[in-house]
């Protein structure tokens, strides 16, 4: 009977012990945390999508409630949001121009010519390492998707030319669709940033046109009527300083022959007058000589 | 074993080899067919970087007039080669051209002059026994050797001996594992000698003692070609190995003939040993002696869409349309064109682009040959468990192919060991459910590669 007694009275002291080192343990080590990192946390959109700059949305927290970034670069939140996040933290909300991801190719299946059918593995990664994939075009958008697959806000859909179009209200510039492509043709571009050459073919102009037909040529046109040192030609390519870019003007695209420069609206890219008109709407066919 | 060589040809099982790998149809029917030479093509494309490293520095301006073997690239730095001109011509251009890789790299554009002969206008015999082993290093590096059994490796880095310790054996690759390619054996029948000399080139730079050359054994006319042609001293031993693929892969032959294993994250020549193809040095041993440098190469060109299959010497620079054209090959019917074996070579879309230094074979299949349609649907993975069982470096191809599915490459590098896997296709040609396993290794591969740079 008393050693049953003993037991529990031993039972009883050992847990009192451990219980009073957690308790000095707990005091000891404790770790001030901000409780307003919880409450930031809280009213961020807490997809982690990295578009701030930091490595997720807590992380983001921290570095608000620190004063070390500001509310607007969330660009996943409304400006609603991130002017409620400054007002808790009495902060300026800071101004953060959109910004949407960019595709440089307009060479859908019904205007950039095949070379070779591809039949392997279903990704634009895989096509990139067998031989470059099947388009003429060695620089041009491979069209089987990985960046639809990858965006995580819908905002990229393959069009029926198997040609991505980025939805710029659902974009938040995260910058996944530019790690995917392997052809790198994605790029953040300010909503300001409206001239646009939706081309990177630098083959020469005539071999250009006969791998894809909205290829830039490299003719120079554009770089004509842009005011001075808005445009050049760079390796057979038209290229944008868009240091300049309050010189942009719509009348640049008027003469663009291939309609490759375009004028981006919030919902279209608009081309020239002068850009040769595709009515084609089925693929083109596949051409060994190209 | 080696008590009884001449009964070797009558017990291929008591061969050395390496375990599981795999037995396809080898389809060598060129093997007989004498090599034979390609005329020049009008217009010859040189990429500047035909080797795994630096790009080459162009020597010349558009408009030069060159003369065949004259260098028109020198090396940049140690891991690069310099180019010869294959032919006499006129440099038209120097720009970016399409190459097999699918991207545009910087090239040289030769036209040939219509009187172009097989005369070499450039280059000095030199005395090859009085040079020291840099010296030979010396002259394997300007003669713009690599690794011609397809990875293109600088020839002179191979042949350099390591700063720690000491290599004791070269090990001379004439496998040929891959099927329908013959470009090395017949090399090993018709360049004998200069193999032997070759040989002889890279045993005094390397400073080792002994070379082993290991052919598998369903080449057995090649074996004794070159046992006839040993040198006496004994250094030298040709040893048949069991025909099985992948035997020609780096590491599977070091084990058979050795029964060395090259440690996961090591070199070989961390072990003593430097293996190098047959094809590298019966061209080391072809050159050097006459002071020129690589302008051609021996290419396989068969497969059931060539009229004309055999082994050609063809020109560097020659563009594929032009090899095809000679070979015979009816464009209508052909379906799939791989550049290299079938089962590690890769497929080109594009006939425009030039055959260069790593190309040993052009294989042209038709409708007949690539299955489509429901042969050809991917199936999902039924963890048979085939490919655990021929992966020569002992991966688990399965679970890594899922893995790549769920695009966990992060795990496939750290716990699978995906580096080990030299994407020799074994695991894909036995699939029955028609998994891209190798296909999904390489987007894995390059994928990690982007991270780790």
């Amino acid at each position: 009977m008393s050693s049953l007694i003993y037991a529990g009275v031993f039972m009883a002291l050992l847990g009192l012990m451990l219980a009073w080192m957690l308790a000095m343990a707990n005091r000891r080590l404790h770790v001030f945390e901000d409780p307003r990192i919880d409450r930031v946390e809280e009213m961020l959109p807490r997809s982690n999508c990295g578009a701030c700059g930091t490595a997720g949305c807590r992380n983001f927290a921290e570095e608000l409630v620190a004063g070390r970034i500001e509310p607007a670069r969330c660009t996943v939140n409304t400006m609603d949001a991130n002017v409620f996040i400054a007002r808790f933290l009495g902060v300026d909300p800071g101004k953060m121009e959109k910004r949407v991801a960019r595709l440089a190719c307009a060479g859908g299946h019904h205007v950039a010519r095949m070379r070779a059918r591809y039949e392997g593995l279903g990704t634009c990664r895989a096509a990139a390492v067998a031989g470059g994939g099947g388009k003429a075009c060695a620089w041009g958008c491979l069209g089987l998707g990985d960046c639809e697959t990858v965006c995580d806000f819908d905002a990229i859909t393959m069009n029926p030319f198997s040609l991505p179009v980025v939805d710029a209200d659902r974009c938040t510039a995260c910058g996944d669709c530019i790690e995917v492509c392997p052809k790198d043709l994605f790029s953040l571009q300010p909503i300001s940033h409206q001239l646009w050459v939706a081309c990177k073919n630098r083959a020469d102009g005539d071999t250009a046109e006969l791998q894809c037909e909205v290829a830039c040529t490299a003719c120079g046109k554009c770089v004509a009527d842009a005011p001075a040192g808005l445009m050049r030609l760079e390796r057979e390519l038209a290229v944008i300083d868009y240091a300049r870019n309050d010189l942009a003007t719509p009348l640049i695209i008027e003469r663009c022959p291939t309609g490759a420069i375009v004028w981006l609206e919030r919902h279209e890219a608009k081309k020239g007058r002068g850009a040769k008109r595709i009515l084609r709407t089925t693929p083109l066919p596949l051409e060994s000589g190209a | 074993m080696g008590l009884f060589p001449f009964c070797m040809p009558y017990f291929p099982f008591l061969n050395k080899t390496f375990p599981r790998g795999i037995h396809p149809a080898d389809n060598k029917s060129t093997a007989t067919i004498p090599i034979r030479r390609l005329p020049f093509a009008t217009q010859l494309t040189l990429p500047l970087n035909q080797h795994i490293g630096k790009q080459a520095l162009p020597m010349v301006q558009p408009g030069q007039e060159v003369v065949r073997g004259q260098p028109i690239a020198r090396a940049d730095g140690f891991m690069s080669v310099p180019l010869h001109a294959p032919a006499d011509g006129v440099v038209e251009a120097i720009e970016p051209r399409p190459t097999a890789q699918g991207t545009w790299m910087d090239s040289i554009v030769l036209r040939v002059f219509d009187a172009s002969t097989q005369e070499y206008g450039w280059g000095e015999p030199q005395d090859m026994d009085g040079l020291t082993p840099e010296g030979i290093v010396r002259a394997v590096w300007d003669a713009g050797l690599v690794g011609l059994g397809g990875a293109a490796f600088p020839s002179h880095v191979k042949i350099t001996p390591p700063k720690e310790g000491r290599v004791h054996t070269l090990v001379v690759n004439g496998c040929e594992c891959e099927p329908y390619l013959t470009c090395d054996h017949r090399l090993m029948l018709e360049l004998t000698d200069d193999l032997i000399t070759g040989i002889g080139y890279a045993l005094r730079a390397l400073g080792a003692e002994r070379a082993v050359i290991g052919v598998e054994d369903n080449k057995q006319d090649a074996v004794e070609a070159i046992r006839r042609k040993l040198p006496e001293n004994g250094l030298i031993d040709v040893q048949a190995v069991r025909t099985k693929y992948p035997q020609g892969a780096e590491k599977m032959l070091i084990h058979s003939l050795l029964g060395l294993d090259v440690p996961t994250g090591k070199r070989a020549s961390e072990l003593g040993v430097v293996v190098n193809n047959v094809g590298t040095l019966a061209m080391m041993g072809r050159l050097l002696p006459q002071g020129h440098g690589l302008t051609e190469r021996v290419v396989t060109v068969t497969g059931p869409g060539i009229a004309r299959p055999g082994d050609y010497w063809v020109p560097l620079g020659t563009p594929m349309r032009h090899v095809l054209d000679w070979a015979g090959a009816p464009g209508v019917s052909a379906r799939e064109i791989i550049l290299g074996g079938p089962m590690m070579g890769q497929a080109v879309a594009s006939l425009d682009v030039p055959v260069t230094k790593g190309v040993s074979g052009i294989l042209v299949f038709d409708d007949r040959h690539i299955p489509s349609g429901q042969d050809r649907r991917v199936r999902p993975c039924i963890k048979c468990g085939e490919c655990l069982r021929v992966c020569p470096m002992g991966l688990n191809p399965s679970m890594l192919g899922m893995l790549a599915a769920k695009a966990e490459y992060d795990a496939m590098g750290s716990t699978f060991h995906l580096g080990d896997c030299f994407e020799c296709g074994s695991c894909t040609y036995v699939c029955p459910s028609n998994i891209p396993l190798v296909q999904q290794f390489r987007v894995a591969k390059a994928i990690l590669r982007e991270r780790a740079a």
